[in-house]
């Protein structure tokens, strides 16, 4: 649904099979088929194109993601990303940063797996998704449950949870906000920012 | 912004003040070079460094960090006293007419009713004189001596071109010259745009630095014209649709607030949010705050919140202070006030005030959850990596639990640009490793702590137990699912208002936008700026229609933009008094006779008679507010203050220290040091090669700037012996750092009230993770203090000292 031209489609098009068919048409020989069968087809042709924006800055230039596999069907690896020609603000041109965006994707410093640094420890240990959340749920429950203002003084009803706080991300969706911001105020947690106060 | 990006390219003039856009946003400035190319446009800079937007600038001055208020107080002062005012503009859209109380008053730098004991004011003078028909008192000739225009003829008076250069240290000539472009745009048909970002917020008095320039916008008619407006550049991809959701200690989604504890019950919170117009037949749109308000209750509790149950108002938090801000929250925790704290995509150690504090502060959590798709140096704040981060880590209790999310390239979903652009964008590859989607982290954490307690019972539950959770899968919710309930919908059938019998939206289906929102309980939205993002013609974020039929980079089709697709707010105020356009070649909307017309979405109801209502609907008023009345802590008109660490007294009250009304903690008024001791201004900024504290990931931008460095002024290396390339140390009371010396000739000296000031500028960018040297960042040397409206911390001017130093040792 994102793709309403696909430059794939395009570039496939343009490549050696229109030209070999127009050359045959024209009467030239086999030595001609025989040299365009060896050009190598444009590498990014036998690729997936993804629409989207790039992460940094909120100008939000569009971005066109090439990956080998396709995401809905297994394994996709992110090959190269360029500028979105036809997005009307950056036009296809992109920055030192959003140039470099497959760096950041595919960083030695992405992180992979759940860890936990004990108290006093000086490495992190993995730990699992399920003992990880657990544990975070276990811990939210009980400060909760022993820290909740639920009345100040006057008696009235304030639900005001100081005792634990949270930092959203300003890089995240609005839908991931909007997932966020439910849990966050649901349970009372007055100590909540984005990177907008800062 | 309350223009795009796009819209840029129909300016005569840009000014860049706060800001440096050809570095920060590089590919929206594109849309200035193409109004100096194709449009004769001309662009102004004015910043403590000639920086890369200065440098293909018309026009640069220098100016000394936190001191913008004076300037843009001088500037209106030259409009004025020069007229290059728009009248029309200035006495029917904005409060110019109003009459204020007579208790209002300004003297020795402070307005009436300063309490030092509290740090702030009484405000009840800070108002209009309401007649005995009910509506705010106004004369329209402008002469009654208590209008706001007068007042503010008074209040700017001092800001003579010679006490800007006194306060500022922008030359007499310069400010003069820069004077003279800007005046230009009074006239209907020229405008000039503002584009400002953190270089005017973060300061103690940011909120009314862009005050400033909005008064100057305004006094100009430069605000709703195409290629004028006020225009926030914003830092992350969606810091603006954060903001708009409400994912703040005081907010709710769409501009609506955190009830106070004070606010006992719902019929109290919306007592003192009644928005009643402040003049005869204004629209005052708040008014409809009921609507969204239990439209968004029913989003959060669904079938538990009834009219019965106040539409469960007490599920909310009750807040007994005016925010519970980061610099609170880090204050609590220094103070083992705070047990358990989570960073999702955010890195507190590099990104907040006085680093040391915030270390300090982390050390006494119980426990530590980051969610993030890079290793930060929070997640790490514990670990030893010598002079960059020297802690003791067996002493350190906390634990901390590091949990891998997706980044961008991995899911589907919506960030809003600067713009106002809900732009929908798809995953293209696959997560590395365990990698989770944040919306799932969030699902499996709400879902345990339910759980927890429909087994254990406990403290308060029903908030967590009833809160609307209706996805598909329980455990993962999904980006279409969550963008629907953001839109809203209707929960049974909402009829028309004046004909009952007539359907507006059937039950199930989802609201065309906000004006099928109902306060009894028929409708839900999530968040009701955002009500027609996905209504039942489909997600119109994901829209790529790119034809831009005005040619004036309108882009109706393209994505969709809150409110209601409109690209341009107060678009009404971009035409005259019987609704023809001030400037006919770029017409953004027309009033045709019968309704608004044109190339956007009017601000104005279709069919409000031009002459009648007015263009700035969200005001009680029906105009825009050259006084601000009591909305903001620090004034109604903003008054030149020195930051907390300033190299000079304030000129009005020496004895004044920074922003007389911002909260200062008594724990951090020990670390504030003064010119003797510190001499010289330190700021802080961004490099076009990098993005905060994430691409030293990245190889490619850690090789085009590898390493920390810092910028200092030919003249003050050649005093302190300092060579280009060399190492420094910079230091004051809350912190110390060393960097490689960059000696330029973009920053030079300024003189103020007679003294030499230096400027030390240091970029953001370095830490102790990724693949760039390690470094630090001047969030070592910031002052822990705030705006005092929104408490963004002053980390754009602070006091340090520099000597010639060694390598720092890892």
């Amino acid at each position: 649904m994102n793709i309403d031209l696909s430059r794939r489609g395009f570039l496939k098009l343009a490549g050696a099979g229109v030209v070999a068919t127009s050359l045959g048409s024209m009467g030239f020989g086999e030595a001609e088929a025989q040299e365009l069968a060896l050009i190598r087809p444009y590498k990014l042709a036998t690729l997936n194109e993804t629409r989207n924006t790039c992460p940094y800055c909120s100008v939000a230039c569009g971005i066109i993601m090439y990956t080998k596999g396709d995401v809905h069907q297994g394994q996709a690896d992110l090959i190269h990303v360029e500028g979105d020609v036809d997005h009307p603000t950056n036009r296809g041109t992109l920055c030192p940063k959003g140039a470099a965006l497959k760096d950041f994707v595919t960083a030695d410093t992405r992180l992979t797996e759940p860890k936990i640094r004990r108290p006093g420890s000086d490495r992190f240990e993995p730990i699992t998704w399920e003992d990880a959340l657990d544990k975070i749920a276990r811990a939210m429950k009980d400060d909760r449950d022993e820290n909740l203002v639920q009345f100040n003084e006057a008696g009235v009803p304030v639900n005001r949870w100081t005792t634990t706080g949270f930092l959203a991300a300003s890089a995240t969706t609005n839908e991931t906000a909007w997932a966020t911001f439910k849990v966050v105020k649901a349970m009372g947690i007055a100590g909540f920012d984005n990177q907008a106060r800062v | 912004m309350t223009n795009s990006w796009t819209d840029i390219r129909n300016t005569d003039l840009v000014i860049v003040m706060g800001g440096n856009a050809a570095e920060a946003h590089p590919c929206g400035f594109k849309w200035v070079t193409e109004a100096k190319a194709h449009r004769g446009a001309r662009l102004i800079v004015v910043d403590p460094r000639f920086t890369r937007t200065a440098a293909v600038s018309d026009y640069y001055a220098p100016i000394r960090p936190g001191t913008d208020i004076a300037w843009l107080m001088g500037m209106i002062r030259w409009m004025i006293e020069n007229d290059k005012v728009h009248w029309e503009y200035v006495r029917n859209f904005t409060n110019a007419a109003f009459i204020v109380k007579d208790g209002f008053g300004w003297s020795d730098g402070l307005f009436n009713g300063y309490d030092p004991e509290t740090r702030s004011y009484d405000m009840s003078e800070w108002d209009y004189v309401i007649g005995a028909d009910g509506f705010a008192q106004v004369d329209m000739t402008l002469q009654h001596p208590r209008c706001v225009w007068n007042l503010l003829k008074a209040h700017v008076d001092q800001y003579t071109p010679e006490m800007v250069e006194r306060i500022t240290g922008t030359p007499t000539d310069k400010f003069l010259h820069i004077a003279e472009m800007i005046g230009e745009t009074a006239a209907p048909d020229k405008t000039m745009t503002s584009m400002y970002a953190l270089g005017w917020t973060q300061h103690s008095k940011g909120s009314q630095n862009i005050r400033g320039m909005a008064m100057l916008q305004l006094i100009l008619g430069n605000i709703g014209m195409a290629g004028g407006g006020m225009n926030a550049l914003r830092g992350h991809s969606n810091i603006q649709g954060l903001t708009d959701m409400g994912l703040m200690s005081n907010l709710l989604p769409g501009y609506l607030n955190m009830p106070k504890e004070s606010e006992v019950d719902y019929a109290t919170y919306m007592s003192t949010r009644s928005f009643t117009p402040l003049r005869p037949g204004q629209t005052s749109y708040w008014q409809n705050y009921p609507k969204f308000m239990v439209s968004f209750m029913k989003a959060m509790w669904g079938d538990a919140a009834q009219p019965e149950n106040d539409w469960a108002y007490h599920y909310l938090t009750k807040l007994d202070v005016p925010n519970y801000d980061i610099l609170r929250m880090f204050e609590l925790m220094n103070d083992g006030r705070v047990n358990l704290y989570f960073c999702q995509g955010f890195n507190p150690l590099l990104a907040f005030p006085d680093r040391g504090k915030i270390t300090s502060a982390l050390s006494k959590l119980k426990l530590l959850v980051t969610i993030d798709p890079l290793e930060t140096e929070t997640s790490r704040f514990w670990e030893n990596h010598g002079e960059f981060n020297d802690v003791d880590t067996a002493s350190i209790q906390t634990e901390v639990i590091q949990l891998p999310s997706t980044c961008f390239a991995e899911d589907d979903g919506s960030l809003t640009n600067s713009g106002r652009w809900l732009q929908w964008h798809w995953k293209a590859s696959t997560p590395p490793g365990q990698a989770k989607l944040d919306t799932w982290v969030m699902a499996q954490i709400f879902l345990r702590v339910r759980e927890l307690y429909r087994q254990e019972g406990g403290v308060f539950p029903d908030p967590i137990l009833n809160l609307n959770w209706e996805y598909a899968d329980e455990g993962d919710p999904t980006p279409d699912e969550l963008a629907r309930e953001i839109n809203g919908r209707a929960l049974t059938t909402v009829y028309d208002t004046t004909d009952p019998t007539k359907v507006v939206v059937e039950a199930g289906k989802q609201v065309l936008n906000f004006s099928q929102l109902r306060d009894d309980g028929s409708t839900m939205s999530g968040c009701w700026v955002y009500s027609g993002c996905w209504n039942e013609d489909g997600n119109n974020m994901a829209r790529r229609d790119n034809a831009d039929p005005s040619g004036m980079g309108v882009y109706p089709n393209w994505t969709w933009s809150w409110p209601l697709n409109r690209r341009t707010l107060y678009n009404r105020a971009s035409c005259d008094m019987d609704g023809k356009p001030w400037d006919p070649s770029r017409m953004v909307i027309e009033w045709n006779g019968e309704k608004w017309v044109g190339n956007d979405v009017p601000d104005i109801s279709p069919t409000a008679k031009p002459q009648d209502v007015g263009p700035f609907i969200m005001n009680a008023e029906g105009t825009s507010r050259l006084f601000s009345r009591a909305m903001m802590r620090d004034g109604p008109f903003p008054t030149h203050m020195e930051p907390f660490e300033s190299p000079v007294p304030n000129v009005f009250n020496a004895e004044m220290r920074g922003n007389p009304v911002a909260r200062v903690f008594e724990a951090d008024v020990a670390d504030l040091g003064t010119s003797e001791e510190f001499p010289y201004v330190g700021t802080s900024y961004r490099l076009t090669e990098h993005f905060h504290y994430w691409t030293k990931h990245n190889r490619v931008n850690s090789v085009l700037q590898p390493q920390f460095f810092v910028e200092l002024s030919v003249q003050l290396a050649e005093e302190k012996g300092i060579t280009n390339g060399g190492w420094v140390r910079i230091w004051n009371k809350r912190g110390s750092v060393k960097a490689k010396a960059v000696v330029t000739k973009r920053i030079k000296p300024l003189i103020c009230d007679g003294k030499t000031v230096h400027v030390v500028g240091m970029p953001i960018h370095w830490g102790f993770t990724g693949n760039a040297k390690k470094g630090f960042g001047p969030n070592s040397l910031t002052v822990f203090i705030g705006d005092a409206n929104i408490e963004t911390p002053e980390s754009k001017a602070f006091l340090v000292n520099i000597e010639p130093s060694e390598e720092p040792v890892a």
